[in-house]
């Protein structure tokens, strides 16, 4: 590709509008703009991806450099995210029945649409990951395709600039009486004490301040990119781990995700809610409407390590490394792990006792407890009474064949099928015990199970969380911050003040608040023969930055 | 000039197109990422059976192992049982072994189920989970086919169909 020379020599990529060096407008027949005032954009330089198209690469390329196009994914994606809001997301809908099923059942024809379009897991589904990487890859090339450029144009301004770049400036003014050294003077030092770096150049000067500022837009994208990267990372095995774990009150269990190198033990869990008596008086009032109110959720647990090497299944050894309590924010923290309380149930059936009893004359022989997480074969009472579990079902329903059968092995609905030995009836009688309900399946017994009371432990949920990649969307965050504020905080001003003949010519440009830039000027150049610079866009006061 | 810029971007495209790649493939793995993978060594454990007696799976190397993983509750599981049951019977004598790891129920239930189905293979339970743990399990029924090195050969997730799937499955690992 051609590259162009500028008559002040300087040698411009192709495709640049405003020679670098010197900011004279490069003509190539077609690209004359008949406004007063020239666009200042990137500095008039060349947008590679404007000029070449050569390649696929080059096709690829300048498709994402287009901020057009960054600007519709942004908006498809948004529009895809909200659709995902519309009804519940997988994840989130009861196990009870096919996910398909359940949408049509839940919301009609418009939940079947829904699952249809495979809205039901639109956040991993492939075409939004998509949408979101190609937002990722447009803010990559069109940082670069611009940051580069301008980063030249920058770099390689003159002093000198040509006459047609500061007549169509938008701040523009010439003074045709004859200005002394003095004033020149006069404006430097005001200019250096507005803190301007002053470049000269045969008596002409460039004031320049707040540069940096035009670097925040890309710094606020790289922020960004490394925010995307630290998401990405949370696919990569064992960066992200995020699990469930139930402990009952009492049982210790292996941590998921430790390779089974710690274990957990529940010592009580613990419910606590806000009392009218004993609290503060000023949540009287509130109890009153609202009932209750949910104070402390706490697990007191104690967490153990393993000790040398055990085999899965086998009876640990374990050390104890720490005793505390977990509380809703206030997680147990160990090497990179954190347990969190975030779910729990109250009262899960944990034994059941019963009273063999007597139908007829309503004597008891003895009572039986059964552990309903670990129930025994046999139980043993005094003058040859004894009772043998014969089938248990913990969580019991009715098979589609009609026979028991348990639904989980959580005792929510524990059934059992007792046989009842007495001297009376050596071989045992069967009873089907239920909750609130006795089968006796061969006809009249003699003696029957009574429920005699239930004891109950509560169970704690808890999320086990490790996750690698925080720190890195944290960073993210913080530089994309930065670069907010180092491009809204800060303005790129310049200001040329350069002898043409007898005149004095004065110019200005800035990214934003040409109001500020005005009044800077004012002050910069009071008590000099130097006259004001006029807006030439009078007419259009309204301040406008500049686009990134 | 214009071949450095080619070669620029193609690189830069190359990069991100490869990260997009990635994070998809990671993302549509992300579910069957299994803590056991094919090819590679089965974890070790030791449970016990319903007659107090400990099996270790080190202890069977030099034979095949099929690790089947069920509960009285799931209905798939209970459905494959006769065919392991019955393919278990055909093939003890060759070498090949059939260890049913329950979900950590109560003996009771376990005893009870495997009465009704006649159950000839050892059944071990996995009272505080930390073999489903090991092996990543869920959700039920998963079998493992452990070949005589101790190796991992197929994992076949859900129910087995037909008694002939499980003919198969023992031709894999037979010694």
């Amino acid at each position: 590709m051609n590259q162009v020379k500028c008559d002040c020599g300087h040698v411009n990529p192709h495709g640049t509008i405003l020679c670098e060096a010197c900011g004279k407008i490069i003509e190539d027949g077609t690209q004359i703009t008949a406004e007063p005032v020239i666009d200042m954009r990137y500095e008039g330089s060349a947008r590679r991806s404007q000029t070449y198209n050569k390649s696929i690469i080059d096709k690829v390329w300048n498709f994402f450099s287009s901020v057009k196009v960054g600007v519709w994914l942004i908006i498809v994606t948004l529009i895809a995210s909200s659709l995902g809001t519309i009804l519940p997301q997988e994840m989130y809908i009861p196990t009870i029945m096919p996910v398909a099923e359940y949408y049509e059942d839940q919301y009609g024809w418009f939940g079947r649409l829904y699952y249809d379009l495979g809205f039901h897991n639109l956040y991993s589904s492939w075409w939004y990951l998509l949408l979101i990487a190609a937002i990722g890859v447009s803010l990559v090339i069109c940082s670069l395709d611009r940051v580069v450029p301008l980063y030249r144009a920058l770099k390689k301004q003159r002093v000198i600039r040509h006459e047609s770049f500061l007549q169509r400036q938008r701040i523009y003014g010439s003074t045709n009486d004859p200005v002394n050294d003095q004033s020149f003077e006069l404006v430097k030092e005001q200019l250096k004490k507005k803190r301007y770096n002053i470049r000269e150049d045969n008596g002409n000067i460039l004031a320049e301040k707040g540069r940096f500022s035009r670097w925040g837009p890309y710094v606020n994208h790289v922020g960004l990119i490394i925010f995307l990267i630290g998401s990405m990372l949370r696919f990569v095995p064992g960066m992200y781990i995020d699990e469930i774990l139930w402990v009952r009150e009492g049982e210790t269990k292996v941590i998921p995700e430790t390779d089974g190198q710690y274990y957990l033990r529940n010592v009580d869990f613990k419910l606590e809610v806000y009392d009218k008596e004993t609290d503060n008086e000023a949540f009287g009032d509130a109890l009153d409407s609202a009932g209750m109110v949910a104070k402390n959720y706490q697990s007191d647990v104690i967490l153990y390590k393993t000790k040398g090497n055990t085999v899965a299944g086998e009876e640990p050894e374990l050390e104890e490394v720490d005793s505390t309590s977990i509380r809703v924010n206030e997680p147990l923290k160990f090497e990179k792990f954190a347990l969190y309380q975030v779910n729990y149930k109250l009262d899960e059936l944990s034994k059941m006792s019963f009273l063999l009893t007597n139908k007829s004359t309503g004597k008891t022989f003895g009572d039986i407890t059964v552990n309903l997480n670990d129930p025994e074969k046999l139980y043993e009472l005094d003058n040859g009474y004894s009772v043998q579990l014969m089938s248990y079902f913990p969580d019991f329903e009715f098979g589609e064949d009609g026979n028991p059968t348990t639904k989980s092995r959580v005792p929510n609905n524990p059934a059992f099928v007792f046989k009842m030995f007495s001297p009376e009836k050596p071989e045992g009688e069967v009873s089907f015990v239920a909750i609130q309900q006795t089968i006796e399946p061969l006809g009249n017994n003699e003696y029957k199970m009574a429920f005699n009371g239930i004891e109950t432990k509560d169970v704690t949920g808890l999320t086990v969380r490790k996750d690698l990649t925080l720190w890195i969307i944290g960073l993210g965050g913080l530089i994309f911050m930065i670069g907010v504020v180092q491009g809204a905080y800060w303005n790129h001003r310049r200001i040329w003040i350069q002898r043409k003949g007898d005149e004095v010519w004065v110019a200005a440009h800035t990214n934003k608040n040409w109001f500020g830039l005005k009044k800077e000027i004012q002050l910069v150049l009071e008590g000099t023969e130097i006259k004001e610079p006029l807006d030439q866009l009078k007419e259009n006061q309204v301040d406008e930055g500049e686009k990134d | 000039m214009k071949k450095q810029r080619l070669l620029i971007r193609t690189v830069i495209l190359l990069l991100l197109g490869a990260a997009v790649a990635y994070t998809l493939y990671a993302n549509f793995t992300k579910d069957e990422v299994q803590k056991v993978e094919v090819g590679k060594k089965a974890p070790d454990f030791v449970l016990t059976d319903l007659n107090g007696e400990k099996h270790q799976l080190s202890d069977y190397e030099g034979e095949g192992v099929l690790l089947n993983f069920w509960a009285t509750w799931c209905k798939p599981c209970e459905k494959e049982m006769p065919f392991l049951n019955n393919q278990y019977q055909a093939y003890k004598d060759q070498g090949v072994h059939v260890i049913a790891v329950n979900v950590g129920e109560s003996n009771v239930a376990v005893s009870d189920f495997s009465k009704r189905y006649d159950l000839q293979f050892p059944i071990v339970t996995d009272k505080d989970s930390q073999v489903m743990t090991a092996y990543g399990v869920d959700p039920l029924p998963i079998t493992f086919l452990i070949d005589k090195q101790g190796n991992v050969v197929e994992i076949h997730k859900g129910q087995i169909v037909a008694e002939a799937d499980v003919t198969e499955m023992m031709e894999k690992i037979k010694p």
